[in-house]
């Protein structure tokens, strides 16, 4: 009873880890990469544990060649790993998956110092390296539900992609969806495997908002911002909801945006970051060469995030001159101006 | 009401409903001559000397202290050294109790009839803050009505920690001590308003309070949410009067004067019977207790060990004096009760949690209650960049701990800002 142990106050911890942390989002991506390989058969499923599998050696293969404790067991690699699969087509050729795990985990994580160092999120840079670098294979998109014959062609486009159709009445030109809104709510479209149901990635980043995993914060605005924006641009209701559905803008708003360690560290940062996504997805999509522009937003902005840091600290109470200032202090001040003027 | 951000913890206040008893005298009182803040005291006994209940044996001339005194009659036994938490070392007066309780004669009820007997009466009390922080009593009492008036008395009740019910058990003990004390200190020192300050988990203790309170026009109570930490100094006067203490300044800078409400209640204690601070209320509880867990009055200088083992606690691992969110280790169960010692809290486990990089969740920045961001101040730490730590106010850091405990990666962000806040210090 004489060897008591001394350390540092506080003596109690909340229970929320890392590992938690991770283990819930992986488990909130679930139910959108199961309805990706619904969808596209048995090659998404590959795809994905590919992915995994690749992110999870590349992860301890670096431990190990760096000699470090292994830290594999955060299971942020397998997170890594799920979200780069869910960006990904449902045929794409396994060696290119591995190339992109690869990019992923040791270029883009490992390199720069692992979990919580890196400046980029790996899935998006991969995604994105991928795309510039394999363009036909990252854009061969399968019907959905081919596998079962719902379809007589095995590829199609994805609503971002597809032509809108016109057609005139009664002397007026009519624009018509290639895509039914309630097909791409709840994902019978084609696409990346896990981003096509948007009704199943609500319903995960509503999970983890619920669990205090996500702040709400980031989505509310990536998303209103967006909406706004396109609304202002084509003065269509049922447009804006097109592109709300469309694309990654989901998966991006409540799975990408939302990684802590490439985001800002304060809220007033994270709405300057989300405001940002939502202006450059916006304009990619509006005005840029490529349909799709969920990845390059947050990448761009992943990029300003050390900027946004630096003028977004926040105010330690009674540092700022904002309330509570002494009426003498005012005087003061206008006195200066005056004096100045 | 405005609130701040903090935590939300389990309350553990087991304790709540056991009345506090008096702790058999002990054979021996190790008194140590550093128990408020400020200097330490000087030794006015030596080896072999006779002691006496309430007799002063420790004192000093410096302006930032409060003199000490035993709380046991019988012999000096032994002068020793004693380790502070902050690692210096102070004398410490071993007294053999011979078990009389013989009284000091100079114990007198003191006259308190305006503020400059009050203040002189306080100081001879030895009184301190009781809620943890040791600010003698006498000075903070004796501020300047001219340069900082103040209109606001705020007696905090709070008891955020967990497990601690020391300030509880005042309230529902002795309401006519905490209502007399705060009438004496309005009447001399003329503060118009006064707030008691209770957190809404001691629903008992708001009762008791407004109950007592009725006919007292000038005296409001006021339920705060239960968060922690409500009763931290600026956490509580933002929360009961929205006002902000900036940076630099003290509570009385904005009119407020805060008291611990077992120290407000001893005011009173010592104007009736002149006894001096010799005896506190300390809740002895945790994992490790067995039985016995409770609230004790237990004379200072009292081993730690006597209460482990009046609670069958010999499995702690662990045992910290004050709240597990803010208190302190004790390193040797030989260790003495102080007068700022609220609490004795005996845990079972003693390892910290293995550490994981930061993920730049943001949780440590969202919790502050200061508003501060512990995780950059632990980068700009670790490059020792002064001027960066002194741009991110380091100097304001209350040492709740919020920010230790939310982090998923177990990081020792509070331990690591206070020793940002020394770093600064230095290179003032």
């Amino acid at each position: 009873m004489n060897h008591l142990v001394i350390s540092p106050s506080p003596h109690r911890r909340a229970e929320l880890t890392t590992q938690k942390i991770m283990a819930a989002v992986n488990i909130a991506l679930l139910p959108a990469a199961g309805m990706g390989v619904y969808l596209f058969g048995i090659s998404a499923f590959f795809v994905l544990i590919t992915c995994i599998a690749s992110c999870v050696l590349f992860e301890i293969l670096c431990y190990a060649a760096m000699k470090r404790s292994q830290k594999v067991y955060d299971l942020s690699a397998i997170l890594t790993g799920l979200l780069l699969g869910m960006n990904l087509p449902p045929d794409l050729p396994l060696y290119i998956a591995i190339i992109g795990s690869f990019i992923a985990i040791v270029i883009v994580k490992q390199l720069f110092g692992g979990i919580g160092q890196n400046f980029a999120n790996p899935a998006i840079t991969a995604r994105i390296v991928l795309m510039l670098s394999f363009t036909p294979q990252m854009t061969r998109w399968v019907v959905p539900l081919y596998y079962k014959g719902a379809a007589d062609a095995a590829t199609g486009a994805t609503p971002l992609a597809a032509e809108w159709l016109t057609y005139e009445a009664g002397g007026e030109l009519y624009k018509m969806a290639p895509f039914t809104l309630q097909d791409m709510f709840f994902g019978y479209t084609g696409g990346c495997i896990g981003e096509t149901s948007a009704a199943l990635l609500i319903l995960g980043g509503l999970t983890l908002i619920a669990l205090r995993v996500v702040f709400p914060i980031t989505p509310t605005v990536y998303l209103s911002s967006f909406a706004l924006l396109t609304f202002i641009w084509t003065r269509s209701i049922n447009e804006t909801l097109y592109q709300l559905l469309a694309g990654g803008l989901m998966l991006g708003a409540f799975f990408m945006a939302t990684d802590y360690t490439t985001a800002p560290l304060t809220s007033k940062g994270r709405v300057v970051f989300a405001l940002g996504c939502g202006i450059v997805t916006f304009l990619i999509r509006q005005f840029g060469g490529y349909p799709e522009g969920v990845s390059f937003a947050i990448l761009f902005m992943n990029l300003l995030t050390p900027y946004i840091d630096r003028v977004t600290r926040t105010v330690p109470l009674g540092t700022d001159d904002s309330d509570e200032v002494k009426p003498n202090q005012h005087k003061k001040r206008r006195k200066k101006i005056i004096q100045e003027v | 009401m405005k609130t701040l951000r903090g935590v939300q913890i389990r309350h553990n206040k087991h304790t709540k409903h056991s009345e506090s008893v008096h702790f058999p005298i002990p054979d021996e009182v190790l008194i140590p001559m550093s128990q408020s803040m400020g200097a330490h005291c000087e030794l006015l006994v030596a080896k072999g000397d006779a002691v006496t209940v309430g007799q002063k044996i420790g004192d000093t001339s410096a302006f930032m202290s409060a003199p000490i005194h035993s709380s046991v009659s019988g012999t000096v036994k032994e002068i020793t050294d004693y380790l502070l938490p902050d690692g210096k070392t102070c004398k410490a007066a071993l007294i053999e109790s011979d078990g009389l309780q013989t009284k000091c004669p100079d114990i007198s009820v003191p006259e308190i009839t305006d503020k400059p007997s009050l203040i002189a009466a306080i100081r001879e009390s030895g009184l301190c803050g009781l809620g943890g922080a040791g600010f003698p009593t006498h000075i903070k009492l004796n501020y300047d009505p001219v340069k900082t008036p103040i209109n606001m008395l705020i007696i905090n009740a709070a008891e955020c920690e967990p497990y601690i019910t020391s300030d509880f058990r005042e309230i529902v003990e002795q309401p006519n001590e905490i209502l007399e004390s705060i009438l004496t200190l309005q009447k001399l020192l003329g503060i118009p308003h006064c707030k008691v300050c209770i957190e809404e988990n001691n629903s008992e203790a708001v009762a008791v309070m407004k109950k007592k309170m009725e006919f007292v026009n000038s005296v409001d109570v006021v339920t705060l949410p239960s968060a922690y930490p409500q009763g931290a100094e600026k956490v509580i006067i933002y929360s009961a009067t929205g006002r902000i203490v900036r940076d630099g300044e003290l509570p009385a800078h904005r009119g407020v004067l805060t008291l611990n409400v077992s120290t407000l209640a001893f005011i009173d204690r010592y104007r009736r019977t002149g006894v001096p601070l010799i005896t506190r209320r300390v809740t002895l509880d945790g994992p490790a207790v067995v039985e016995n867990a409770g609230n004790y009055i237990v004379p200072i200088g009292l081993r730690i060990k006597e209460l482990l083992k009046h609670g069958k606690a010999e499995n702690a691992k662990k045992v910290i004096y004050g709240g597990p969110m803010m208190g302190l280790c004790v390193y040797d169960v030989n260790q003495p009760i102080m007068k700022t010692t609220n609490a004795v809290i005996a845990c079972l486990k003693a390892e910290m949690p293995k550490t994981t990089p930061c993920v730049r969740c943001g949780l440590c920045i969202e919790r502050c209650p200061m508003n501060l961001m512990p995780v950059s101040i632990q980068k700009a730490y670790m490059k020792r960049d002064v001027k960066t730590l002194k741009d991110l106010k380091v100097n304001l850091c209350c040492n709740c701990g919020c920010c230790t405990y939310v982090c998923p990666g177990h990081r020792r962000l509070a331990e690591n800002t206070q020793l940002a806040r020394q770093l600064v210090l230095k290179h003032n």
